[in-house]
């Protein structure tokens, strides 16, 4: 990942997508189709606020008594039977789920949808390994057929229409006619997956809120293939971040409340499977083990920082993209990263450092959509803005992996002195009045200005500055 | 790894500490007497297929329900829990009759049922612990005498509900009925058959779990 967003800015990239009106016209529908649903959800703006205060809250208070509150999930869980196992990085994450599967023999697995395991590339890794991991989120399943990254948290797939469906199915499963009925497309891929969750050896999942009180694993889904991953195979793991939990099952009910109707306008998802322990005796299905992977990389720098900290009550809606019109317009490969859209913008560069993705804060025109819509009110504008300043002004918080890293010399020169015109009334006139005689001289081309100019028409600057328009006016104090 | 685990704790123990807001006051919705007619709407509005009915006449309802579903099928196969009050009377209602189909018990570990709940389930009918209305959502409490894939796996799922167990939010049903001190190995909350909206956000049903959900209420209970 590292290698690859250092290869290419995400300006770069989005010059190519723009021209691209087929993604284009696919992202505007669902995005306009999503935040309309949405609105509709929540039409009583006053019950949205407490709600939404109720769900902020919620997880404030988890950031506010993280590390106990971790320890008293391992306790829970492990007392139900749940093995607990932590890691600090993305390799030692995938190593413990490698040991784990080895341990079983297990040949293949069953994927529901889950972004920590995108975080961890966890399909590569395992393959590498002669494991083979097969996503049955009909979204990922699409998206591995393509060999492709996810391009939303929420809708995997949303950046391809049924006609690119369509083929890919046709060619990667047999007898499969061209059919861009979406229901045989459906079907078709039921018949493929159900066989494949009957033989495999395990399953892997994502975890929504894991319930402290209760060592309980929450996970919300449509379409049954999270139920049947944590069900059918005899082993189940899961992998959560570290800021994925709940203190109580009664702070359940309202994040419930927030997060589907947020995430695609429905007030609630098909299901909503609270897994507490494995199968015990007497029953008959249900994995024989569960395992509970808790994944740091870089979370817990982050949570020093008492502002960058708001991030992690972030319950990965996908909102905050499908009101975004930076998103909208360019799409979620474009960002390059696990993460896209505004969390994305201030995830990724905390997680891999500033010197990898320091320019996604600035992918946005702080045009505070993503925080007015934000079901646990993440001030996310706010931590773009300390973002870009940290890139070439760094404070001195340990939070930012590479802060200062785009600091220049001849940049932070031209603000100092852009301050000192501005702090003074006669180097502030002087200024002016060179620019009004020499500005329309330079050469759209030079230096500082070639960023501006090689995508907006250069100014025109007028004839007369704006305190000898304000004297003709007869104003005599300026 | 437990070295990752000390590390990772010290570091969150070493950062500065931030105060724990009270949680703020929230009211979840109330439907009074509407409540039923709420949990009904909501469970349509999932594509569900609601019929009320009663403790006593509820198997006839199903064996009416699935001649007409199942109708053109040679063998006709429903999964029951046989230990459970729900599996028990179905049991007991159609015994001895060749005009339902045949019922089959999920009594053995999923490991040599496997083929059968695969293969020939055409439904499987479940109990409920509660019914919500706010979402139009039904509660299984899955257990020994009643496994969790008999709702997952056949295509068609029937839940039976007791009109008296339907309350107006989540919330409501955790609370009273004290979840937090006895979660069992799953709870799931069902709201509608499987479906998906993948493809070009359009709907489909039954990609991966059942294509149908039947609710009967049993309005008498
Ligand atoms: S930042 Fe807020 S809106 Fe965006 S995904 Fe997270 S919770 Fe949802």
């Amino acid at each position: 990942m590292a290698e690859t967003a250092a290869a290419s800015t995400f300006v770069e990239r989005a010059h190519k997508v723009l021209g691209n009106t087929k993604l284009r016209g696919n992202f505007r529908r669902a995005m306009d189709g999503l935040m309309a649903k949405r609105a509709a959800q929540f039409a009583d703006i006053a019950a949205w606020k407490s709600l939404r205060a109720r769900g902020a809250a919620a997880k404030r208070r988890v950031l506010a008594r993280l590390p106990e509150l971790l320890e008293q999930l391992e306790a829970n869980c492990t007392a139900n039977g749940i093995k607990v196992h932590w890691a600090e990085t993305t390799h030692e994450a995938n190593s413990i789920v490698l040991k784990i599967l080895q341990d079983h023999d297990a040949r293949t697995i069953v994927k529901g949808k889950s972004m920590v395991s995108e975080e961890m590339h966890l399909n590569a890794f395992l393959q590498k390994h002669g494991i083979e991991a097969i996503e049955s989120d009909l979204g990922e399943y699409i998206i591995q057929l393509a060999g492709e990254a996810p391009s939303h948290i929420v809708m995997p797939c949303i950046h391809k229409d049924k006609g690119e469906i369509a083929e890919l199915f046709t060619r990667h499963i047999d007898g499969q006619p061209y059919t861009e009925d979406v229901a045989e497309l459906t079907d078709a891929a039921r018949r493929v997956l159900r066989s494949r969750f009957a033989a495999a050896d395990a399953g892997l999942s994502g975890v929504n809120f894991a319930v402290a009180e209760t060592g309980t694993l929450v996970l919300i889904e449509n379409e049954g293939n999270g139920r049947l991953s944590t069900t059918l195979p005899p082993l189940h793991i899961a992998v959560m971040g570290i800021e994925k939990l709940v203190e109580t099952l009664d702070d359940i009910p309202p994040l419930l409340s927030l997060l589907p109707r947020s995430a695609t306008g429905q007030s609630i998802t098909t299901y909503v499977n609270m897994i507490t322990s494995p199968r015990k005796p007497g029953e008959k299905d249900g994995p024989q083990e569960v395992h509970l992977v808790l994944l740091d990389n870089g979370r817990s720098r982050v949570y020093a920082d008492n502002q960058l900290r708001d991030t992690l009550r972030c319950i990965r809606c996908g909102a905050c993209m499908n009101h975004c019109p930076v998103y909208a317009r360019v799409g979620g490969h474009t960002y390059n990263a696990v993460y896209p859209g505004p969390i994305g913008k201030i995830l990724t560069p905390q997680l891999d450092g500033i010197a990898v993705a320091g320019d996604l804060p600035h992918a946005c025109t702080l045009c505070n959509a993503c925080v007015e819509i934000c079901p646990v009110n993440i001030p996310i504008a706010d931590i773009m803005v300390r973002l870009r300043r940290e890139a070439v002004h760094p404070s001195d918080s340990p939070a930012v992996m590479g802060a200062g890293c785009k600091h220049t010399a001849t940049e932070a020169a031209v603000w100092a002195g852009w301050k000192k015109m501005y702090a003074s009334p006669a180097l502030y006139r002087m200024g002016a009045k060179m620019m009004q005689r020499f500005g329309n001289m330079m050469p759209g081309g030079m230096p500082l200005l070639k960023e501006w100019t090689s995508v907006r028409t250069r100014p025109v600057f007028a004839k007369k500055t704006l305190h000898e328009l304000a004297k003709e006016q007869g104003y005599s104090d300026v | 790894m437990s070295e990752a685990r000390a590390r990772i704790l010290s570091r969150l123990r070493a950062a500065p500490p931030s105060v724990a807001p009270d949680r703020p006051d929230w009211q979840p919705p109330r439907f009074g007497d509407q409540r039923l007619a709420k949990f009904r709407t909501m469970l349509e509005s999932w594509r569900a297929e609601v019929h009320d009915t009663t403790a006593a006449a509820w198997p006839e309802t199903l064996a009416a329900l699935l001649g007409t579903k199942l109708a053109g099928k040679n063998s006709r196969t429903v999964i029951h829990a046989p230990n459970t009050v729900t599996g028990q009377t179905l049991a007991e209602a159609w015994a001895g009759r060749s005009d339902v189909p045949v019922l089959v018990p999920y009594i053995e570990s999923v490991e040599s049922f496997k083929t059968v709940l695969v293969q020939q389930a055409d439904a499987g009918v479940t109990g409920t612990v509660a019914g919500i209305a706010e979402t139009g959502t039904v509660v299984l409490w899955p257990g020994a005498d009643e496994p969790r894939l008999m709702s997952l796996l056949p295509p068609v799922h029937v839940a039976v509900v007791a009109a008296s167990s339907v309350r107006d939010t989540m919330a409501d049903v955790v609370t009273e009925q004290g979840w937090k001190d006895r979660m069992p190995t799953n709870v799931v909350l069902v709201s509608g058959p499987s479906k998906t909206a993948d493809i070009e956000q359009t709907l489909a049903f039954g990609v991966h779990g059942p294509k149908e959900f039947v609710v009967l209420v049993l309005t008498d209970a």
